[in-house]
């Protein structure tokens, strides 16, 4: 480096040198990164204990060095549970894709919210099975169509998509719950800063911390990267709206706790 | 605990204190009959020494509880009865696949199904054949009696790390729920050391630790499964059994847990009348007791295995027996709570009498 250039962008030291395994245009690695720069920045890389899931990002280790366990599939809140009872000074959070969330490990993040882990999750909501092929999820949006919706998800008889993020905000124990989504610059910083809080309030021992982000899947949707960004845009945040739905360093009335339709 | 106090306990408790004594730290547990005495006494008794107590959501979260915790190195624990357990074996098996030394009590109640919460030993072939998918075992103990279910509970959380393997105490309904005198030892705090080479508490000063059991990259898997297996074949050297009056016996019967102790009252009766009647009890169902029990052979020795199932441990017997004997086999019919008595007909029997 020349003595008169500053430095201005890096990558973080947690975040391995490395490829990644992801399709073109998958979010996942964006993802990855944000939480990497947070771990540094926040001073917790040597404090964490990751807890990775079962889909695309069950290779989460192979990017993020930080100790980590894998969890079974769903299962990652209750081993995050076990984690952060056996060692409390631990940071310690789960990165979890819908399928694993939101259908087989419901009872598992409804139960370690309600309780009021000190843990954070970071939800990658893609609104398919991403590693399996990309079959429903049940977050899947109506009329979207998968692998085992191939006319597309039909309300009577898949049921309605699952809203997690308003879930998670109506059990007593979390602390701080929000919605992102990766599509745009803006969105990205966005996330970033929600992911933060959704840490700190770890840190802080407040409670539970939950960031639901949205984000791309295009070879499962079938779509070029930028049509699947704009499919996040238009189709995906209508009804997913974006904001934050609980924020216990806030004053419930202030700014923080706003629901609702920013950021598109 | 005051150590070497002699308590009247019921064997659900006495697994618990004999948790404590060996310094578990964390239990997560869900209610089921009948082991609740388990999580009950340890819902005080761990918070009050600075320890955690997690009453899941279900016996699946509560074994993934202590997979995160076993992952941290510490001394953990979750008990169930039968149709809990089932239900815990997709943890088990990651477990076993991560090398975690996590302790998994089973009081075996009645099934299949739901059952009934009565004793049983129908849960053998889960208990010695993995239980869950992929090719693993547990180290399993089998108590007969409380002061049993107090020691071998209190040495599991060493079996456990020494093999980084998952130990399960085997007990069943009659054993959870009788009271007997039990010698409580010395508290043993974990060694602080002993999982300081592969547990997870955060990578300072050396590269992150990762604990796992996926293994994608060709021939990884086969590696893991060659590792696991020379594992068990070292765990060989924990076989534990006892022979009571077996040097003259003309029959053995071949029973463990609380069914070979109920055995053992009925072979002094039938001695007393002087029926030359012996027991063969193995404490370690995994490792199975084959060459012990292969070396009870005898010109003219009669075998029975006698089991609170239809039928599981007698095939580990026979497979023991190595066809230079064979065993008779009697089943006392899961649920149902048996007496000495029940034994002399199906005795007789197998002497010819
Ligand atoms: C018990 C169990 N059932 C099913 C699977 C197969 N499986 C692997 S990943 C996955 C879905 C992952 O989808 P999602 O959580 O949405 O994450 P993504 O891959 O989209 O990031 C499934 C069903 C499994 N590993 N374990």
């Amino acid at each position: 480096m020349y003595q008169d250039e500053e430095l201005v962008f890096s990558c973080p030291q947690v975040v391995a040198d490395r490829p990644t395994h992801y399709c073109p245009g998958c979010h996942h690695g964006v993802a990855h990164r944000l939480v990497g720069e947070l771990l540094e920045e926040m001073g917790l890389v040597e404090k964490t204990i990751m807890v990775t899931a079962i889909g695309c990002s069950v290779f989460l280790y192979n990017y993020l060095l930080v100790d980590a366990v894998e969890a079974p599939h769903g299962r990652a809140p209750a081993v995050a549970t076990g984690v952060k009872r056996a060692k409390p000074d631990k940071f310690v959070f789960t990165y979890q894709g819908d399928g694993d969330l939101a259908s087989i490990g419901m009872a598992e993040i409804m139960h370690c919210a309600n309780r009021g882990e000190r843990v954070s999750v970071v939800f990658v909501n893609n609104t398919v099975y991403g590693m399996t092929g990309g079959q429903m999820a049940p977050t899947t949006l109506i009329g979207q169509k998968t692998t085992t919706c191939p006319g597309g998800r039909c309300a009577e008889r898949e049921g309605m998509p699952i809203k997690m993020a308003e879930i998670i905000a109506s059990l007593g124990g979390s602390a701080y719950v929000a919605r992102t989504a990766l599509n745009n610059v803006k969105n990205i910083n966005k996330t970033k800063k929600c992911l933060r809080k959704a840490f700190e309030v770890q840190t802080s021992g407040l409670g539970f911390g939950f960031v639901e982000v949205l984000s791309a899947c295009p070879t499962n949707w079938k779509m070029s990267a930028i049509k699947a960004n704009e499919r996040i845009a238009n189709e995906m945040i209508p009804y997913f709206p974006l904001g934050v739905f609980k924020d216990a360093t806030a004053d419930v009335t202030g700014e923080a706790a706003g629901k609702g339709e920013e950021g598109k | 605990m005051a150590s070497g106090d002699k308590l009247f306990l019921k064997g659900n408790e006495a697994i618990a204190r004999g948790a404590l004594a060996a310094g578990c730290q964390c239990f997560f547990g869900y209610p089921i009959t009948p082991q609740n005495d388990i999580p009950e006494y340890l819902s005080k008794a761990l918070p009050d020494r600075g320890g955690a107590f997690v009453q899941a959501e279900s016996e699946v979260a509560a074994a993934n509880m202590l997979l995160g915790a076993t992952a941290c190195g510490v001394r953990a624990m979750t008990s169930s009865s039968s149709p809990g357990i089932s239900l815990k074996q997709e943890a088990i098996s990651y477990m076993a696949g991560s090398e975690l030394p996590a302790i998994i009590v089973n009081m075996n109640r009645g099934g299949p199904g739901l059952g009934d919460i009565g004793p049983s030993q129908g849960d053998y072939f889960q208990s010695t054949r993995g239980g869950g998918h992929g090719d693993y075992r547990l180290l399993v103990l089998a108590p007969a009696t409380c002061q049993e279910a107090y020691d071998l509970t209190r040495e599991s959380f060493d079996l456990a790390f020494q093999y980084r393997n998952p130990v399960m105490i085997l007990g069943d309904a009659i054993l959870g729920q009788m009271k007997e005198p039990v010698l409580t030892a010395p508290d043993r705090p974990a060694d602080p050391a002993e999982a300081r080479d592969w547990s997870l508490d955060g990578a300072v000063g050396r590269g992150p630790r990762l604990l796992k059991s996926l293994f994608l990259q060709d021939g990884a898997l086969a590696d893991q499964n060659r590792m696991l297996q020379a594992k068990y074949e070292a765990m060989r050297a924990e076989v534990r059994w006892e022979c009571f009056e077996t040097e003259d016996a003309e029959l053995v019967v071949c029973a463990y847990g609380t069914i070979a102790r109920i055995a053992k009252s009925a072979i002094r009766k039938l001695r007393k009348k002087g029926l030359k009647v012996g027991l063969f009890r193995p404490i370690t169902l995994y490792p199975f007791p084959s060459e012990a029990l292969a070396k009870l052979v005898k010109p003219g020795r009669k075998f029975l295995t006698v089991e609170q199932n239809l039928g599981q441990m007698v095939e580990d017997v026979r497979l023991s027996l190595c066809g230079l004997a064979t065993s008779e086999f009697f089943s006392i019919y899961p649920g149902n709570l048996p007496v000495p008595d029940d034994f002399d007909e199906p005795i007789a029997r197998a002497l010819g009498l």
